[in-house]
């Protein structure tokens, strides 16, 4: 069955959903129980998640802990799921970061309790299971599953203008959604009548060559879904709405995991199944990119609001990782999957401190605070920890993904690369202008001279943080050994593929492949 | 053999560690541990460098080059970067006075820090955390890890500036400081691709200075103009350069023995040590050069004239240092990369005392001013004076520091500053404009510093009741002074050009890493030759070395047949020292002996003295063109594009949406969500299926 001999990738990815039923009947006044059952679960979930790092196979772009069972035979339906180096790192972060949001939720959370740690941990199940699936229903199941859950934590746990944003996340999300399932229906049709089986395989519908013209609509259709969901400009305005109305876990899960399922869906669905599509959408997808770099850092620079500030930071970084993945090259692809990972930890940690702060004095407006330094040191400490992972200081994680990002950008296109490093000036600019009105300056506001420190509880939530902070950004060699072999494999097929589809030979396929091969042009650009 | 090089950065990351993390509960335990712990840190770090410093030494010159891998970081692909290190003269000869200087100066911030509103162990884990970034910016062997030090210096002068940060002037200063260094630094990230790729095609991908120095062959002129000029950017802004130096001034805002450290001795002639250190590179682009030697020699005048009229004693050292610096990118643009060097090392003795110095004074000042509770500014030296008596050592000490920088023969700026001025003049990218630049900067140089030590310590005090508790600071700040004072005077001693009969020692040690870079274009070297030059690097080939050396020895020597004959230089030397003395005559008479001149001056001038009390308004100008339109602009694109455009084609879509489906709105009860999901199905699945049908 898999390397393990256990199907590990089902046991964590419907874990969670034990911990729904148990709390399902737990009473729903026995709050500490339930914030202590959902934290069990979570922690314990994140520990058996682990053995998938620990046995993942460095070497192989292969999937693994692969999984397959006949769902409907006749539709070609199955239940496929497995694993590589470009997905291994992000369910990881997913099941971290859930633990953290259990916790930053323990007294930010007063209502509804039970109902909050059942969406959360559904949330769970469903995001774990739209990264670790192989086929293309079970991934549009759990994409919109994916929905319900974070919908829930916006209009039920959000803030004033909660309706709103949670409608505008669902129907920016959902309408994207429609177009990416009309393409898999259609890939689904395709397949069949090249091959004649019907099959959801995702490994099946990679090796099928698609016209050109056709691939360009279907192409799009799942481009304009994951952009929504990345968010690219200009589909990003649910975002800061978003982020904002939702509660701190929901912020951290949407900035930490739901964000990269658009990423991490261009890489896993979109480029590989349309290669030649991706290609010529590369000088759209870039601009784009470089557009949201600059605008979301120019936007979040006059934020009044620290929380709609970190979110519009999201939409610039999330450029980098667009960037990144697009350059189609090593350094790019990597850094972008490991920017992914950045994101997560330092808007996560962003998210947790503004949390932290809003709890306290339910305000999150900059010019309320001044000071606070003063009277928050470890706050402090932790705040300029994410505050400098966030402008990507040498020596923090994003550093190595930002310059990774770079150094790949600019070996594809130069000029857009230098545009995206002036993202570095204005990242510094309104991260430590925020850190200044907030932290520093005079402490002149009475109800800010007797905020109290962090508590214990609130340092285990941003200690693990911090400490991979720092971790990734020394030693990022652990966790881009990982990625290697499947990114090497990703970037492979795609320029194989370019390169036939140039040389018009969608119809003759891999038989003179050789051929092109041979020539030197070919053999230079897989340089990576 | 120097394996152990690791230890160097990880000692001060070890105090970063152990005050950072229990400082609160040392501090509340004992607060001497948390300095003994800082500095105990920064000395072990110095005997190691000192052992490694000596064992190289003792080796034959062109052995003294090695690496040490200590760590992979960064690879991926074709990109392998490591944090490794470098054990070359020059960086050895960096490491040396960093961490000597550092120390003396953890030292001194005992007594000056002692007090203080601020945590007091939070000012030793960043001062620690700069050493740490510091050490790895001399001592990387390649210019990511070099990046990493030097983006990380930048935040440690963040932090410091802003380390009493409940004064809002502090706080905007830092961000100040950071904001343009990451403007440098946006230009070092682009010159680092350009390297990358411009030598990727030639297999060079790790940045390393062997590997990318051995072949820069490879790049086009263009090519290396460009990288040059990006790098010369983010030493602009590093080392306080036209057009980016505006940030230095205002650092002024952080603790003295920071402004001392960090934006005099150490962080800001990184710039410098780059350059030099980059000087293959350099000799590739005469354009380039010409660039750095004409900003250089343009902001020593620019900030000297500035310097003329502050009437806060750090402002006027802070002027001071990035007039300073000009000098040492004006050696640096001609070819002189030693004497560039050189002046780093002499600059970095009497600068750093005279900063520690005025941080006496100021300490001195701010205790009488704290005595009668008078909240007068303690920096401003119209307060001041008459302070000769009441603080003799400072003065002492200061008064070797200011003869030192105005360049009077026997002390160390005169050497210095002389050899630069000597080949702004007589190297073949020289001019005489640059020298003459150079020699009325240098009398400038000399007023303002005089000036500045009249206004200070001569002449009645001026601070009213608080002059009889003015008092000599505590022998943990006197000792570094008197340390250093020693430093400033005979640290020239290390480089007596041979015109005055010495064997410039310094010259010849640096010779193995800047061999050929000294004087001498690259360019006109053949490409074997600049083979060679990257053995002389590698200390590989010593053949190759001999050729390279001779080379240098024929083009850019001292006993060059072209050059101009002796008497000229003597003949610059003694006109540079005349000026020197004219500007301090000058001062003498303004300050001591006619009181009244200044102010009538600034009278009858006025004009020009507000231009340059303002420091020529570059401060608003930039506000004006660059800071105010931008956020203007942002503004914009968040109620314009964003709110205004395509939120509001999204809320508009919403809206006719919901005037369609209010129609059937009652037709069922239940929540929004499965309303929204049942649409998206029932859409799905008709559409889909019609699809097929068609298809």
């Amino acid at each position: 069955m898999n390397e393990l001999g256990f199907p590990i990738i089902s046991l964590v990815t419907f874990f969670p959903i034990f911990g729904v039923l148990i709390l399902m009947f737990i009473d729903k006044d026995a709050k500490d129980t339930l914030r202590g059952t959902a934290m069990a679960f979570a922690l314990i979930e994140f520990i058996i998640s682990l053995p998938l790092l620990f046995s993942f196979q460095n070497g192989t772009a292969a999937m693994q802990f692969v999984e397959r069972y006949t769902w409907v035979k006749s539709a070609g339906l199955s239940y496929f799921v497995g694993l590589d180096g470009i997905s291994i790192w992000i369910i990881i972060l997913t099941t971290f970061l859930t633990p953290l949001c259990v916790l930053c939720s323990w007294t930010y959370i007063e209502k509804r309790v039970k109902e909050f740690m059942i969406c959360l941990l559904l949330l769970e199940t469903a995001m774990l299971g739209a990264l670790v699936s192989l086929d293309l229903i079970l991934f549009y199941v759990f994409w919109e599953l994916m929905l319900i859950p974070m919908y829930l934590l916006i209009g039920v746990w959000g803030g004033d203008n909660k309706i709103y944003a949670a409608v505008k996340f669902f129907l920016y999300t959902a309408a994207g959604s429609v177009f990416m399932l009309l393409s898999i229906f259609f890939l689904y049709y395709l397949n069949h009548k090249t091959t004649g089986v019907y099959t959801f395989d995702l490994l099946e519908l990679y090796k099928l060559n698609i016209p050109v013209s056709t691939q360009f609509w279907l192409c799009l259709a799942f481009f304009v879904s994951f952009a929504i969901k990345v968010p690219m400009f200009p589909l990003h305005t649910w975002l800061p709405d978003a982020h904002v109305q939702a509660p701190t876990a929901g912020s951290v899960i949407l900035a930490g995991v739901l964000l990269k399922m658009g990423t991490y869906g261009f890489m896993r669905f979109a480029i590989p199944l349309f290669p030649y599509a991706s290609h010529q959408f590369t000088p759209v997808i870039a601009v784009l990119a470089v557009i949201g770099i600059i605008y979301g850092a120019l936007v979040a620079m006059i934020q009044p609001d620290m929380k709609k500030l970190v979110a519009y930071s999201s939409v610039s970084h999330l450029g980098y990782v667009m960037l990144g993945i697009f350059a189609f090259n090593m350094q790019g692809v990597e850094g972008g999957l490991y920017q992914m990972l950045n994101h997560g930890i330092s808007t996560g940690a962003l998210f947790l401190i503004v949390g932290m702060i809003y709890e306290r004095r339910h305000t999150r407006m900059i010019k309320d605070f001044g000071g606070i330094a003063k009277v928050m040191p470890i706050y402090a400490t932790f705040f300029m920890i994410a505050t400098l992972s966030s402008v990507a200081v040498p020596g923090t994680n994003g550093f190595v993904g930002e310059f990774m990002i770079l150094v790949g950008a600019f070996r594809t296109f130069p000029v857009f690369a230098v545009f995206a490093t002036s993202g570095a000036i204005l990242g510094a600019l309104y991260m430590l202008w925020m850190y200044q009105r907030v932290m520093f300056q005079p402490l002149d506001k009475e109800e800010n001279k007797v905020l109290k420190d962090l508590n214990a509880r609130e340092i285990m939530t941003l200690l693990p943080l911090a400490i991979l902070v720092f971790v990734m950004g020394f030693f990022p060699g652990y966790f881009l050994r990982k990625m290697d072999a499947s990114c090497e494999h990703f970037l492979k097929t795609y320029k194989k593929q370019v390169a036939m589809y140039e040389q018009g030979l969608e119809d003759t396929g891999a038989a003179r492949l050789a051929a092109v091969l041979e020539e030197g042009k070919l053999k230079s650009t897989l340089l990576d | 053999m120097f394996d152990y090089i690791w230890l160097v950065p990880v000692f001060p990351a070890i105090g970063v560690l152990i005050n950072g993390l229990l400082g609160r509960r040392i501090e509340a335990i004992n607060k001497s541990l948390i300095h003994w712990i800082a500095c105990g840190m920064i000395a072990l770090s110095f005997i190691v460098t000192c052992i490694i410093f000596f064992q190289l030494q003792g080796l034959p010159a062109t052995e003294r080059i090695y690496q040490v891998t200590c760590l992979p970081w960064i690879n991926s692909g074709i990109l392998q970067t490591n944090i490794a290190y470098l054990i070359d003269p020059l960086s050895m000869m960096m490491a040396m006075f960093v961490i000597g200087i550092g120390f003396l100066i953890h030292v001194y911030s005992i007594g000056y820090m002692d007090g203080d509103p601020g945590r007091y162990y939070r000012f030793f884990v960043y001062l620690n955390l700069f050493m740490f970034s510091m050490i790895n910016l001399v001592l990387a062997n390649n210019y990511l890890l070099m990046f990493l030090g030097w983006e990380g210096v930048g935040l440690c002068s963040y932090l410091l500036i802003g380390f009493w940060f409940d004064d809002e002037a502090n706080a905007i200063a830092g961000k100040k400081a950071f904001i343009t260094n990451r403007v440098g630094d946006f230009a070092f990230l682009i010159g680092m691709f350009l390297l990358f790729t411009g030598l990727g095609e030639h297999g060079v991908w790790s940045l390393q200075f062997n590997e990318v120095f051995s072949n820069v062959h490879h790049l086009s002129t263009s090519q290396a103009t460009a990288i040059c000029l990006l790098f010369f950017i983010g030493c602009t802004a590093k080392s306080a350069q036209i057009p980016l130096y505006v940030w230095l001034p205002d650092a002024m805002a952080g603790p003295t023995p920071v402004s001392a450290l960090i934006h005099a001795a150490t962080m800001v002639t990184s710039g410098v040590y780059m350059i030099a250190r980059s000087n293959i590179l350099y000799s590739m682009s005469p354009f380039a050069m010409g660039v750095v030697a004409t900003v250089g020699a343009l902001t020593a005048l620019f900030a000297a004239s500035i310097g003329l009229v502050q009437n806060d004693i750090k402002k006027v050292l802070a002027y001071s240092t990035v007039s300073q610096l000009g000098y040492m990118f004006l050696g640096l643009g001609v070819g002189a990369f030693t004497a560039g060097m050189f002046h780093v090392l002499t600059h970095a003795f009497f600068k750093a005392l005279m900063f520690l110095g005025s941080g006496a004074v100021i300490h001195s000042m701010h205790h009488a001013y704290h005595k009668i509770h008078s909240h007068d500014d303690a920096q401003d030296m119209r307060n001041m004076g008459g302070l000769k008596s009441k603080t003799p050592i400072t003065f002492w000490t200061f008064l070797v520091g200011t003869i030192a920088i105005a360049g009077i023969p026997g002390f160390s700026g005169f050497f210095s500053k002389d050899e630069i001025l000597w080949k702004a003049f007589s190297s073949p990218q020289g001019h005489w404009l640059l020298w003459l630049i150079g020699a009325v900067a240098a009398g400038m140089t000399a007023f303002y510093m005089f000036r500045l030590l009249f206004m200070t310590f001569f002449n009645d005090c001026r601070a009213g009741d608080a002059a009889e508790h003015i008092h000599e600071s505590p022998k943990t700040m006197t000792v570094p002074l008197i340390i250093l004072a020693f430093l400033a005077a005979v640290g020239g001693y290390l480089g007596v050009p041979h015109a005055l009969g010495g064997s410039n020692m310094f010259h010849h040690f640096l010779e193995p890493v800047i061999g050929l870079g000294d004087g001498k274009l690259l360019q006109d070297a053949t490409t074997a030759v600049a083979h060679g030059a990257h053995q002389a690097v590698q200390a590989a080939g010593h053949a190759a070395h001999a050729a390279a050396g001779h080379m240098a020895e024929a083009a850019g020597g001292h006993h060059g047949a072209h050059h101009p004959p002796l008497w000229v230089e003597y003949l610059l030397m003694a006109v540079s020292v005349a000026i020197a003395c004219f500007g301090i005559f000058v001062a003498y008479f303004m300050y001591i002996v006619k009181r009244e001149v200044p102010v009538a001056l600034a009278e009858k001038y006025a004009f020009v003295h507000r231009l340059l009390l303002n420091k020529w308004y570059i401060d608003e100008l930039y506000d004006l063109v660059i800071i105010s339109p931008l956020r203007g602009f942002s503004y914009f694109l968040w109620k314009g594009v964003d709110v205004g455009v395509v939120d509001a084609i999204v809320n508009g879509v919403a809206r006719i949406v919901g005037w369609g489906s209010s129609a059937v709105r009652y037709m069922q009860s239940g929540y929004v969500q499965s309303y929204a999901v049942s649409v998206v199905f029932g859409t799905v699945v008709l559409l889909g299926y019609y699809f097929l049908k068609a298809l």
